[in-house]
């Protein structure tokens, strides 16, 4: 039953991804098509640039401006951050914990299927009659009327992929609660793992509200329900709501990892141990739990009265206490380090003062009666990309380049990446600095033109001219992946020579069971800790003995295209095709089906003998 | 550990469904599941409160003439005791009485099957008597996602359960099947909490709000 790589032909090779449950190759699978949808968004965004950059334009029509926009915010949102963010999750928290593997692998490879499939389902919507086009929010005021099937799309596509990330979500945190190696206390822990736990559970709170509003947009477009009708007694504003309630603790669910990398990356480079390590745990979960309090400053101009925008305004603001905490506590970490800039670390310094920028914006916004100024301006524009581009991409491409070596064990280039950093940075300001003002000067958001004296002119020319800069930075990251790829030069355990945690006492990328030997945890940063008492590798907390692996399995990829089918049915429902029903209930039988098939076939896993781990000596992969 | 190997009365642990690691993982990961789980039906009740009677026109029926508590209490204790008889069922498996936990378990889905009829009745009679249907009104649509919501989470329930005393008919417990049972019980005391709240809020509420 082991799959020790010998050189495998192509078919093989795709078996063993379609099929595995291993979280380093689930890893790979998130980041290649993460990386995907991610430039599928940065061209749509490149689109509307285009079409901003001169008044009165005409490259894109208004009604597909509309569907370029939504898909450019529900795609990077939901199918190029999110998976991005797991990936890195997948590759790196169950070696930081000390574990072989996650709780539930045949989970969390149905998990990335789910999303894949959600994914794939709504960028088809591109060629089967547009897509959707009410905003990534898909108002229900707006998307009960869109016509098409474009909202439709959006809507199953959702769901599905919801799916997934919920059941990802539980995977990590029964992993970090149940899996963690002996001495690994929950207080030594690393900050990543931390943000993943946190995460975790905002996701497992955070998604059922969306999949139920989605439930009900999809009965009230496609099954004749009437929850947002108003003339049948419905109300748009629930959509608001339980679209909110998911919708800000996600944005949570997206920056907390990034603070996780960027903890990591400055303890590392500073040389240095965390500063505040307790107090950034504290502030980490007080961040997640306010994280729920404040999804109706979304909503200050729905008019839900003085009361209700007062309370959570200030809910709002008290949001920027932790997040002060952790800003000032990472430049701690390196006051008195001996900082080393890598690309990296050029990511982690960059990030302070931009997304602190967008912090402060993001306190101007909270403020309830300026908000009716900002509403639906630029200025919002502005402050999302801060937080977002700014917190959570930047905190992304820093995660790949210090982690790239640790998946693929091979150093992405350091000067390209340089180049990647400078043109990526600088087009970021360039774009979305000047919005602000674009904002101030009253130019609303989410429209597919403006007119020529009105001031708007200069500012969106900049803006675009700063997209195309960022596209450049992209472009040369893709190059470099490309060439690191080919040139494919091996390096060690510790390739940084600074690391400070478990996963960089293993090799490079690390063998498929991750720990020959769990290792003993003997303080925060157990790596470090071992390394200044002059040793060079972990010492082992168990004698070597068999090792319990779990089997690859196809049916989370078939639960999933199950799904997949059925969506279809359900989409073309309301055309009064008589083909719906029954391709409803064959996706649906696919999937109960490949799940029963789970249910009564026993899977006990199968073991790696001591023997074999013998053997495998140049292997390494002793704790 | 061989988790299928066969146990005697005196070599089975006291809590078999957390014996293994692969029993804790799931033990705790369908409690967060759970936990998922009550958001969903949390939502599900706010939409059905803010769109409670909210009708198209005067002719439409609302909550007090359409519930009636009679067959309701009978839907109630049909599931409460479902619930009962399922911890029995799992007071056999911690004791390693297959049989009879066999036993209870088809109580169980019994009784699981008596409630979803009913169900199916009263559908059935508002549809009928009182045009009162999924697409009729928003308070339909509210009324039915939600009751309707908490019955296919019965189904599936009892889909599970058959399953599995299906699966593990001729071969008894042991610390791989154990953990399935214990966590399809928990799933079915969900769903009767749920029920609680759907009996309190849609239909006491109903009758005198």
């Amino acid at each position: 039953m082991s799959t020790y790589a010998n050189k495998k032909g192509f078919g093989a090779t795709l078996w063993d991804y379609l099929t595995t449950v291993d979280h380093k190759k689930i890893a790979i699978l998130y980041l290649i098509s993460g990386g995907l949808f991610f430039v599928i968004g940065g061209l749509e965004a490149m689109f509307i640039r285009i079409q901003l950059a001169i008044p009165n334009n005409d490259f894109v029509s208004a009604g597909f401006y509309n569907e370029i926009l939504t898909m450019h915010g529900t795609t990077m949102i939901f199918l190029a951050a999110m998976p991005l963010v797991f990936a890195v999750m997948n590759a790196v928290v169950p070696l930081q914990i000390g574990a072989r593997d996650v709780a539930f692998p045949f989970l969390n490879s149905l998990g990335f299927w789910l999303f894949f499939f959600g994914g794939v389902f709504l960028n088809l919507s591109w060629f089967l009659g547009g897509a959707p086009d009410a905003g990534w929010t898909s108002y229900a005021s707006l998307s009960l009327h869109s016509e098409g099937h474009g909202i439709d799309f959006y809507v199953l596509g959702l769901q599905i992929s919801g799916f997934g990330t919920l059941i990802a979500g539980i995977n990590f945190l029964v992993t970090i609660i149940n899996m963690r190696a002996p001495g690994m206390t929950y207080m030594r822990m690393p900050l990543f793992t931390w943000s993943t736990f946190v995460v975790s559970a905002l996701i497992l709170f955070a998604f059922p509200p969306l999949t139920v509003g989605l439930v009900l947009m999809m009965f009230d477009r496609m099954f004749g329900a009437n929850f947002f009708d108003v003339a049948a007694g419905g109300n748009t504003i629930i959509w608001e709501h339980l679209f909110w309630i998911f919708g800000h603790p996600e944005v949570y669910i997206l920056i907390l990892p990034a603070f996780g990398i960027f903890s990591e990356i400055f303890a590392t480079f500073s040389r240095k141990r965390l500063f505040g390590y307790s107090s950034m745990v504290f502030a980490t979960v007080l961040i997640g739990f306010l994280g729920f309090m404040v999804w109706a400053h979304h909503m200050f101009t729905t008019g839900l009265g003085p009361i209700a925008n007062a309370i959570f305004a200030v809910a709002t603001m008290a949001i920027a206490v932790p997040t002060g905490i952790k800003i000032f506590n990472w430049i701690f970490t390196m006051w008195g380090g001996s900082v080393k800039f890598t690309v990296p670390m050029l990511y982690a310094v960059a990030f302070i003062p931009t997304f602190t920028m967008g912090g402060v914006t993001g306190i101007m916004l909270a403020s309830a009666p300026a908000d009716y100024q900002y509403h639906d301006s630029y200025f919002v524009v502005a402050h999302f990309h801060y937080v977002i581009v700014g917190g959570v991409v930047l905190g992304l491409l820093a995660g790949i380049n210090f982690y790239w070596p640790k998946m693929f064990g091979t150093m992405l280039s350091e000067k390209l990446g340089q180049i990647t950093f400078w043109t990526f940075l600088i087009g970021f300001h360039l774009t979305f600095f000047i919005q602000h003002f674009l904002g101030l000067m009253g130019m609303p958001r989410r429209v597919f033109t403006f007119l020529d004296d009105q001031g708007f002119n200069t500012g969106n020319m900049i803006s675009t001219v700063g997209a195309f800069l960022m596209a450049f930075g992209v472009l040369v990251m893709v190059i470099n992946i490309i060439i690191t790829s080919v040139k494919n030069e091996k390096v060690g355990n510790d390739p940084w020579g600074d690391g400070r945690t478990l996963e960089w006492a293993i090799p490079s990328p690390p063998p498929f069971y991750n720990f020959k030997q769990l290792p003993l945890v003997r303080g925060l940063d157990p790596y470090w800790v071992e390394k200044m008492e002059g040793k060079k590798e972990m010492t082992p907390a168990e004698p070597l003995g068999d090792i319990h692996m779990p089997n690859s399995s196809i049916l989370p990829l078939t639960i999933a295209s199950g799904l997949f089918i059925a969506a279809f049915g359900a989409l073309y429902h309301m055309d009064d095709k008589t083909w719906t029903l029954p391709i409803m209930i064959v996706g649906l039988l696919v999937t109960f089906g490949s799940m029963f098939i789970r249910s009564v076939k026993d899977d006990h896993g199968y073991h790696i003998h001591k023997e074999d781990l013998m053997d495998d000596k140049d292997k390494g992969g002793k704790a | 550990m061989q988790t299928d190997e066969r146990f005697t009365d005196a070599t089975w642990p006291a809590s078999p469904e957390k014996a293994t690691l692969d029993g804790k993982n799931k033990y705790l990961g369908f409690w967060l599941f759970l936990g998922g789980e009550t958001v969903l039906f949390a939502s599900l009740f706010a939409t059905y409160l803010a769109l409670k009677d909210k009708v198209p026109n005067g002719d439409a029926a609302l909550a007090k003439d359409l519930f009636e508590l009679p067959l309701t209490f009978v839907a109630t204790m049909l599931l409460l005791t479902s619930s009962l008889t399922s911890v029995y069922a799992m007071y056999h498996m911690k004791n390693n009485h297959f049989k009879q936990m066999q036993a209870w378990l088809v109580i169980t889905v019994a009784l699981g099957f008596g409630f979803l009829g009913l169900e199916i009745y009263e559908f059935n009679h508002y549809v009928h008597e009182f045009h009162h249907t999924f697409t009729s009104s928003a308070f339909g649509s509210a009324f039915y996602t939600l009751v309707g919501f908490h019955g296919g989470h019965v189904a599936f329930g009892l889909v599970w359960i058959i399953s599995l005393m299906v699966r593990n008919a001729g071969r008894g417990l042991n610390l791989y099947n154990a953990p399935k049972f214990f966590v399809a019980s928990l799933y079915w005391h969900f769903i009767d909490v749920v029920w609680v709240f759907i009996f309190t809020v849609v239909y006491l509420m109903g009758m005198v709000g």
